[in-house]
């Protein structure tokens, strides 16, 4: 019989796992989205923030930002492919995600971020085309008169990247620089879109008392620069110490410069980009105390349960890990004047720690309370997983994912090598 | 302006089409609408009412519903469950509903604590179910199409092509929707669309010995359910929402969740 | 025009060509738009009579009552009459085929559900007969001394 067979099967209900409830919660709830739902925006976050540094300089001209531009527009495509991931991670059946592109549903937001997320995919492969385009054809170049299989392969690559476009005359490259400069144009609304998509899919549920405000998606999309201006600085830092480190051990002649002029391009470099840092975080930090402040004010039914859980449940992870330690010590380590890299090192983790900690605010935070508004549910991370869902949801599932978009950069910069190419 | 003779004809053709059609008909209809108004599911809008005075805390409709819809018996997660509510006489409000009252309520005891008669103020019994909404928040956000409305007002779940991410049981106000523990996709309360096409009632109706519990169709001004929504005070549950819910519920207090 | 400018554009395109052409082949020709609009009634058409295909466990009263006329007829002249067979007989589904016996529920647990005495006037529980369990003969089956088809004692 279907029905004893159903009975009978193991009952893996999903997110009971996680999930420890508390006085009065319907039978259905459970931690539903977890810690792959928090990575989500996250990364889509680093990828708008690394995209919007790199057009500061291309569109705005900010001319400052030349050396990390380059470099952030590679990585923001490398952040972009593993973007998606912990979505898929987090299905059920992650087999049918084509469906999102095929049958998209556009009244729902994740529908419209799937087209989104193409369009700006598309936007940012472009853009690095254009700017990469002449060394490509150098490449093919050099590799015509050279034997062996990998260099085959390699002419092969580089030959496909080109798109069968060789011509690299003064004409030609001034078309690219035009070209460039327009999709970094585009792709600024079409990033603050992206990730203000992300704060959609929060912010439209009608059914989440803390998650439904409007201002969700701009404060996403602030935050979102914040966390991936960090995270191109603190990477552009770590290359440019690793690259000291090789120059002053080894003598290697990778880099065209001394040790002493590497360090003096890289604090001038660390102090522009921090400014700006800055800049955001100030944005950032108003808007989630203003969405605060007019909770708190209005004081409409869903009060009561979500003050509970602000100023109480998730008092340490909102006020002290979030606030406090992701927001506010950076920002004052950032503003004491006679910056140093070590400083900024510190305070570029601080703030990563400080969005990441915000999204889990939000997303778990969101989910810390019963429908009910009489009960509670607590998560708990699974740390050691032992079957495939506690992997994908668990810390493990989330470290490969904060994980993947390294190695994607370092596969990438094989064949575009970003911090060398001038 | 000139006046042709092809206007004239078409003029004339119209003006003889519209005296030849009986006043109500001069409105003019789409094609869906036109199908609609064919298809005997425009004649159907199925609504439940619940009585809340008659719910005894049974929890029978509970275990048909698991046994009739294949939902795991073990499992906490259901498509229906029954909540009991426990106002004191200070106020304070205590409810639950164990494995969503699959076994009934069998003890005064809320989370394991006795309360004492001498304190209640009130306390009754609510039973829950998908309220197969008007404007369905769930549908809505699904991101594929894999749950949606049917003409009928019933909101069903396309098992094979349910992508498993979640959004509609975060859109739901009401917490009706979970995931399935074996298909491993959205499941929620469909009102037994295979027995209510069939001229049936629900499980859930069907196994209810007290008629806290019935199915109607509101198009249908004879059908015993439309003359209670349209005759008596009815509430329904977190109209806030603007989800415009169709379960109705008589004797509904306002320390209901 | 003809520029190189435009190749990257072309490619894209071409991709999203590709993607529109395979679709047919992917997605159900039954799907689509129906009777609740787009935003409420997008979907496959065919789901609806898989739905309504869905196998019917519990079949009521009426399904029971030729074969086991007795029984029918006894337990609807009882208190209990408004009570389905299959509440405690369990679903009938194609019985006598599929399943061959079905099993009663018989425990104490099954009376207790409203039986057992609660104290909440506005409901309509505290007007049914009931014990208080821990009392009440604790170690017996309450089916030892009542006939769930004659509930009166002695009956």
């Amino acid at each position: 019989m279907i029905a004893e067979a159903a009975q009978h099967a193991e009952v893996a209900v999903h997110g009971m796992e996680w999930t420890v409830k508390e006085l009065f919660t319907y039978p259905n709830e459970f931690i539903y989205w977890t810690i792959q739902i928090v990575m989500y925006p996250f990364l889509t976050g680093l990828v708008a923030g690394a995209f919007v540094l790199s057009s500061l300089y291309h569109v705005f001209g900010q001319d400052d930002l030349k050396d990390i531009a380059k470099f952030s527009l590679l990585f923001s495509f490398a952040l972009l492919l593993v973007a998606p991931m912990p979505l898929l991670f987090h299905l059920q059946q992650p087999q049918r995600n084509w469906e999102v592109m095929l049958t998209p549903h556009f009244t729902s937001a994740i529908a419209a971020f799937g087209m989104v997320f193409s369009v700006y995919m598309a936007i940012v492969a472009s853009e690095i085309w254009f700017v990469y385009r002449k060394f490509f054809v150098e490449r093919v170049n050099e590799l015509k008169n050279k034997e062996g299989l990998g260099n085959a392969i390699l002419k092969l690559i580089y030959t496909i990247l080109t798109l069968g476009v060789f011509d690299v005359s003064e004409r030609a490259l001034h078309k690219d620089e035009r070209a460039v400069k327009m999709l970094a144009g585009i792709g600024i609304p079409v990033a603050c879109f992206l990730h203000g998509y992300a704060g959609f899919i929060f912010g439209s549920v009608k059914a989440n008392a803390l998650w439904m405000t409007p201002l969700m998606p701009v404060i996403f999309i602030m935050s979102a620069i914040v966390s991936g201006i960090a995270l191109c600085l603190l990477t552009y830092i770590v290359i440019m110490e690793w690259q000291k480190f090789q120059i002053t051990r080894h003598g290697r002649r990778s880099w065209h410069m001394s040790a002493d002029e590497v360090k003096g391009a890289e604090i001038d470099m660390v102090r522009k980009v921090s400014k700006y840092l800055i800049g955001f975080l100030v944005a950032a930090i108003t808007l989630e105390l203003l969405d605060l402040i007019f909770r708190g004010y209005t004081a409409v039914k869903s009060w009561d349960i979500l003050r509970s859980v602000i100023y109480g449940k998730d008092f340490f992870n909102i006020f002290v890990l979030q606030y406090s330690i992701g927001n506010l010590v950076p920002f004052v380590l950032l503003l004491l004047p006679g910056l140093t890299v070590k400083r900024t090192v510190l305070a570029t983790l601080l703030v990563l720690f400080g969005v990441f900690m915000m999204r889990w605010n939000v997303v778990i935070g969101g989910q810390a309370f019963s429908l009910t508004f009489a009960g509670y549910m607590h998560y708990h991370l699974p740390i050691i997983p032992h079957d495939a869902e506690t992997f994908k949801e668990g810390l493990f599932g989330a470290l490969l994912m904060g994980g993947l978009p390294f190695v994607f950069f370092w596969i990438f910069n094989k064949i575009i090598p970003s911090l060398k190419y001038k | 302006m000139k006046f042709t003779r092809r206007d004239f004809l078409t003029t004339a053709a119209k003006g003889a089409l519209i005296t030849a059609l009986p006043a109500g008909a001069i409105k003019f209809l789409g094609p869906d609408e036109v199908r609609a108004d064919i298809d005997s599911s425009g004649k159907v809008r199925w609504a439940f009412l619940v009585d809340t005075f008659k719910c005894v805390g049974c929890g029978l409709c509970v275990k048909a519903c698991k046994n009739e819809n294949e939902t795991p018996y073990g499992a906490p997660v259901t498509r229906t469950w029954v909540e009991r509510y426990i106002i004191k006489k200070n106020g304070e409000m205590l409810a639950d509903t164990p494995l969503g009252a699959r076994d009934g309520f069998t003890d005064n005891k809320v989370r394991g604590d006795e309360v004492d008669p001498k304190d209640i103020g009130k306390a009754f019994f609510v039973p829950k179910l998908c309220n197969q909404c008007d404007s369905p928040p769930c549908v809505q956000v699904c991101p594929v199409g894999a749950t949606y409305q049917v003409g009928d007002g019933v909101v069903l779940v396309d098992r094979s092509w349910c992508i498993g991410c979640g959004y509609c049981i975060m859109a739901c106000p009401y917490g009706v929707r979970f995931f399935h523990p074996v298909h491993k996709v959205a499941e929620k309360c469909n009102f037994c669309y295979h027995r209510i096409t069939k001229g049936m009632q629900t499980a859930c109706v069907d196994a209810c010995p007290f008629g806290a519990r019935k199915i109607g169709n509101l198009k249908d001004p004879e059908d015993p359910v439309t003359k209670i929504v349209l005759t008596e005070r009815v509430g329904v549950l977190k109209s806030e929402y603007g989800t415009k819910p169709q379960v109705y519920y008589l004797g509904l207090d306002e320390n209901v969740r | 025009m003809k520029s190189h400018a435009w190749r990257p554009l072309w490619l894209i395109l071409g991709l999203v060509g590709i993607i529109l052409l395979a679709r047919p082949l992917v997605v159900p020709s039954d799907f689509g738009t129906g009777e609740r609009g787009f935003m409420y009634g997008y979907h496959r058409k065919s789901n609806e009579d898989e739905w309504k295909a869905f196998k019917v466990k519990y079949r009521t009263k009426e399904y029971c009552k030729d074969c086991h006329q007795e029984n029918y007829e006894s337990s609807m002249s009882s208190k209990h009459n408004a009570i389905q067979c299959e509440n405690c007989h369990g679903p009938a589904v194609d019985h006598p085929e599929e399943p061959a016996k079905l099993v009663i529920d018989k425990s104490r647990a099954q009376c207790l559900r409203c039986h057992s005495y609660l104290p909440y006037e506005q409901s309509h529980r505290s007007k049914i007969k009931g014990i208080d369990p821990k009392e009440h003969n604790p170690d017996m089956e309450c089916s030892m001394c009542h006939n769930p088809h004659k509930p009166n004692l002695g009956g």
